[in-house]
């Protein structure tokens, strides 16, 4: 599959896979990568493939995408054609935009300390984020106990969390959250 | 890719505007085949996700309102938190091996401004890229970056 149409078709189907992992978002699916590395069920199109499905894929982007896909439906829904169009645009553009910076930046010091210097503050951000996402998920201890309980096990287990998402869920249908 | 790698080329994508993981697999796509890697790489991500996420509003807008699917909703919502926190967990351990004390204050510093004084996004941002780009530069030239 290291023809060029296998490695594009291996991608195309490597990112579809995720998408579809990534319930609750990209960050689900780390220690679903991490598991399917350890398996050794990676693809087998080079060791960068394999590292960025284990970190990546993931991340809060993939949330990201499912919301604009959620958007991307709603406006399939009304049946505005052009909704979609510019849609599709406004994810296209800054592709673009990041592909030529990718392209141009190869030769200079600066990319290297501007994402240096960012990675701090992107992490600082998500933090925030967490932390908020906490307080406002979290109105009672026992959703609270639920939240800490998940990241303990997604960070100390290989568990899929399609699992822990299921269990979640029981939990809240059983009317303990 | 390596975990600093990683986060590095996720945090360039995260200020860029756009979905972070698009900008990120459409870089990706590119180190492979170019614009038509890009191409495969994004069609690959946001596909499924259309398809499924369209199936579930519409699933949705028929039977949101029954109380059962709501808390069973709050419960996986929990759940997606916890698996937030853990990936924000996994990222801080590269800075944390590194023992970086400046890259820690500077996450800290955003973390309070952000998650507890709830100071307005911008400005944070204006103070903070510029300065940590200066240290960046500064440990650069030292050579301890």
């Amino acid at each position: 599959m290291n023809t060029p149409t296998g490695t594009l078709l291996t991608m195309a189907w490597t990112f579809g896979l995720m998408s579809l992992l990534a319930i609750g978002g990209a960050n689900s699916t780390i220690p679903e990568n991490a598991s399917r590395r350890r398996r050794g069920s990676a693809l087998d199109v080079g060791c960068a493939v394999r590292g960025y499905v284990r970190y990546c894929t993931i991340v809060a982007g993939t949330k990201r995408a499912d919301r604009d896909a959620d958007r991307l439906s709603r406006r399939r829904y009304r049946r505005c054609a052009g909704g979609d169009i510019r849609h599709v645009w406004s994810i296209g553009r800054p592709c673009l935009f990041r592909q030529q910076c990718a392209d141009r930046s190869n030769q200079s010091i600066w990319p290297e300390v501007l994402q240096a210097a960012l990675v701090p503050i992107s992490i600082g951000l998500m933090s925030a984020s967490g932390f908020i996402l906490t307080i406002t998920t979290g109105g009672t201890w026992v959703a609270v106990v639920l939240i800490v309980g998940a990241a303990a096990l997604a960070l100390a287990t290989r568990l899929n969390p399609l699992w822990i998402l299921i269990v979640g869920g029981i939990l809240g249908f059983a009317g303990v959250v | 890719m390596t975990p600093e790698e990683f986060n590095e080329a996720f945090a360039l994508c995260h200020f860029l505007p756009g979905p972070n993981i698009v900008n990120l697999s459409v870089v990706f796509g590119a180190r492979f085949r170019g614009i038509p890697g890009s191409i495969a790489a994004f069609l690959g991500l946001v596909g499924p996700p259309v398809v499924i996420v369209t199936v579930l509003a519409a699933i949705y807008a028929r039977y949101g309102k029954i109380p059962a699917l709501q808390r069973t909703l709050a419960g996986v919502s929990c759940a997606a938190v916890g698996l937030f926190l853990a990936v924000i967990a996994c990222m801080m351990m590269p800075l944390l091996k590194r023992r970086d004390p400046i890259a820690l204050a500077l996450l800290a510093a955003v973390f309070v401004a952000i998650g507890l004084l709830r100071l307005p996004l911008v400005p944070v941002l204006l103070i903070a890229i510029p300065l940590s780009v200066v240290v960046a530069f500064i440990l650069r030239r030292r050579g301890a970056l």
